[in-house]
């Protein structure tokens, strides 16, 4: 009788378990099946081109790819130095009485939900955005040669630059919560050695802490990317939805492939247009999981290159 | 055409939710259950009360912009029958997908219907015209009082981004004693598929054939430029935060939110400004009314840059989409009466809400359309005396 029980209730987990990688592999054919009339009539010119046109139903969707990467790259570039930088505080340096006090505050960010940041962004940030930080680094960054032209055009907030910096403010807290523990993980015999061999406080954390979360970090800015991937609604509320052209400047409207499915999907009317908007879904899936076995290789990497004296 | 398998998934979401309340369908047949005698029958039309053949639950999706009125009407024929009709504003595209589908009794749409979604429907369609709305260009020009005004080229131009600066002898020439600066100009359009974006393009097409050609006119298109906002809101914000932009917002919003709205010449050449008379007036003159046969016809339902001299040029109909012939007779009664009801007693709720009636040539085009709607080849609906 127990034994039935057992087997059953064997059966019954292997079978929830079974759901969730049987919901994934549903949701990858349904997108594929819906997305491929618009697979097989535009192909490889879809990932190339830049015209968007519900009227003449051609559609290519190399500008929403290309403001995905750069909000994204935009992100992880800004936040990571932050979040690394509050995690050492919050290990090494903080008093005690700090420390959890900031580390719940920073983790509290991760639970505000993604319209209220938007909102936020849309009458603070983007204000502040248009009238000081981009006329200042048109002013100053602006006037280098190369990069220059990441600072052209008239600052008006509601651009690429400004859904990066969201972006940046919505994965910090991840960020630095993953960058915390991995501190935290440090066995404190890497720093004892350090320091009984004579070294500062900073040589201590850059020459044997940090070598040795390495891995950890890096895993934490992936989990920040994929977040930053698929993040729709406050993007799109500042980002400026528009994909004319690619331009190579940080200060024009641009569009992220999650706000171009958000925006667009209600009213798309035809099949093709629809389909077209599925595909958007599909290079989502796909990029993702790209980016995220990308990042787990640098891991493994990481963890193989790992300096001889950071192992314990 | 194949239905896309997550709307399927969708519609039968909300099919489940449809189902929820529907009662089993009536048998008798309301216009042969009338007598001779003089009693009005309680089932025909003007709606005065109760119909104990019509069903008691249907359900309707499409056009946001309608929603506010259409909510009134629900709650008034709810009072006045009993009868719980379900609208949901999904947008226009959503309401012609999900009447396509055939997951909601009838759909609601505030563009004309393409002839490949006409052709889409087994059985076809019928687009009754409910109310009409208008769209109106704000502005953000710092230091001008006066309404700009804007001739159809100028407004062509600046959103097809030839014309960059206010101070464009294109519109200088058209608002003399008005100073305006030499100030860059940024567009303003909805990045979500809508409504007003198919009503403004429609506009925009018949005044400028470039914009014809290198846009055309659909609930999204492919912007020469500038930048897009989500919802009339995200429209707004966007010019009220940024000087020297312009956008598009429907007029009920611009009126209810205070915001400034531009005065535009129409085909008339006049100037006009926008309110729910000029609006009406935009159908006023309005041609071949026959809202029975519409297949093709896309263009000639369109009212924008109507000829009326006092006609607001980017004007619109918001239709409700109801089959030709109903299967269900119950729901087919109830819906062909709350259309009635909607056309007739309920456009005095218009002007309060902010649309603009229907003139009275339309509504008696309106009314013969849902008299000639049947189920199972009877006519459903019978006019009182």
């Amino acid at each position: 009788m127990s034994r039935s029980l057992d087997r059953a209730f064997a059966a019954g987990v292997t079978a929830l378990a079974m759901l969730v990688p049987l919901t994934l592999v549903a949701i990858t054919i349904l997108i594929v099946i819906d997305s491929w009339p618009a697979l097989t009539t535009f192909g490889v010119s879809y990932f190339t081109t830049t015209e968007w046109d519900p009227v003449k139903l051609v559609f290519g969707a190399a500008a929403y790819v290309y403001g995905t990467l750069v909000t994204t790259l935009i992100a992880v570039l800004l936040a990571t130095p932050v979040a690394v930088g509050a995690a050492i505080y919050l290990t090494e340096f903080a008093p005690r009485a700090v420390r959890a006090p900031v580390a719940y505050t920073i983790e509290l960010l991760a639970y505000i939900p993604s319209i209220v940041y938007g909102l936020w962004a849309i009458f603070v940030m983007v204000p502040v955005m248009r009238s000081v930080v981009e006329p200042g680094l048109q002013g100053t960054l602006g006037q280098l040669p190369a990069i220059g032209k990441l600072f052209s055009g008239t600052p008006i907030g509601l651009d690429l630059l400004s859904g990066g910096v969201v972006l940046a403010i919505m994965i910090l807290p991840i960020l630095m919560a993953v960058s915390r523990e991995v501190l935290l993980a440090v066995p404190p015999t890497q720093r004892e050695a350090m320091i009984g061999l004579g070294a500062t406080r900073w040589e201590a954390v850059s020459r044997a802490v940090l070598p040795y979360a390495r891995p950890g970090i890096i895993g934490g800015a992936v989990l920040g990317v994929a977040r930053a991937f698929g993040e729709t609604m406050a993007v799109t509320m500042v980002v400026g939805n528009s994909s004319r052209d690619i331009t190579g400047s940080l200060f024009v409207p641009g569009y992220t492939m999650a706000s171009a499915i958000a925006n667009q999907f209600v009213e798309a009317d035809s099949e093709l247009y629809f389909s077209a908007i599925v595909e958007i879904a599909l290079v989502l899936l796909f990029v993702a999981v790209l980016v995220n076995a990308v990042a787990r290789a640098l891991i493994r990497r990481s963890i193989a290159d790992r300096p001889a004296g950071a192992v314990v | 055409m194949k239905k896309p398998l997550i709307g399927s998934i969708l519609a039968f979401a909300t099919l489940l939710a449809a189902c929820g309340g529907a009662p089993p369908a009536a048998t008798s047949n309301p216009t042969t259950g009338a007598t001779a005698a003089a009693t009005a029958d309680p089932c025909g039309v003007p709606v005065k009360g109760k119909c104990p053949t019509e069903a008691q639950a249907v359900t309707g999706a499409g056009a946001t912009f309608p929603g506010p009125l259409y909510t009134k009407w629900v709650d008034q024929y709810n009072q006045l029958t009993g009868v719980q009709i379900n609208y949901q504003a999904v947008g226009s595209g959503g309401g012609i997908k999900s009447f396509t589908d055939k997951t909601v009794d009838f759909g609601a749409s505030d563009v004309p219907l393409t002839d490949a979604q006409f052709d889409a429907i087994p059985g076809g369609l019928y687009m009754v015209p409910m109310a009409l709305g208008a769209v109106v260009p704000t502005y953000n020009v710092p230091n001008v009082t006066a309404a700009i005004k804007f001739s159809p080229e100028a407004l062509a131009g600046i959103y097809l981004e030839q014309i960059k600066k206010w101070n464009d002898p294109k519109i200088t020439a058209e608002n003399p004693g008005v100073t305006l600066p030499d100030l860059a100009i940024t567009t303003v359009h909805r990045s979500d598929g809508s409504g007003t974006t198919g009503v403004f393009t429609d506009y925009l097409s018949k005044v400028s054939p470039e914009w014809k050609t290198k846009v055309g006119s659909a609930t999204s298109v492919n912007w020469p430029g500038g930048v897009g906002g989500s919802g009339n809101a995200g429209v707004a914000g966007a010019v009220k935060n940024q000087a020297g932009t312009i956008g598009y917002v429907e007029l009920i919003y611009a009126i209810q939110n205070k915001l400034g709205y531009g005065v535009v010449k129409n085909a008339a050449g006049k100037y006009v400004e926008a309110s729910l008379d000029s609006t009406t007036k935009a159908a006023d003159g309005f041609v071949s009314p026959d809202f029975g046969n519409l297949k093709g016809q896309a263009a000639k339902i369109s009212i924008t840059n109507a000829t009326g001299a006092d006609a607001w040029p980017i004007s619109t109909f918001t239709f409700l989409l109801l089959p030709k012939d109903f299967s269900d007779k119950a729901k087919g009664l109830a819906i062909t009466r709350f259309a009635w009801y909607g056309t007739h007693d309920g456009q005095s709720f218009a002007k309060d809400l902010g649309y603009a009636p229907l003139p009275s040539a339309v509504q008696k085009a309106a009314e013969e359309v849902l008299k000639s709607i049947t189920s199972g080849g009877a006519k459903l609906l019978k006019v009182n005396p």
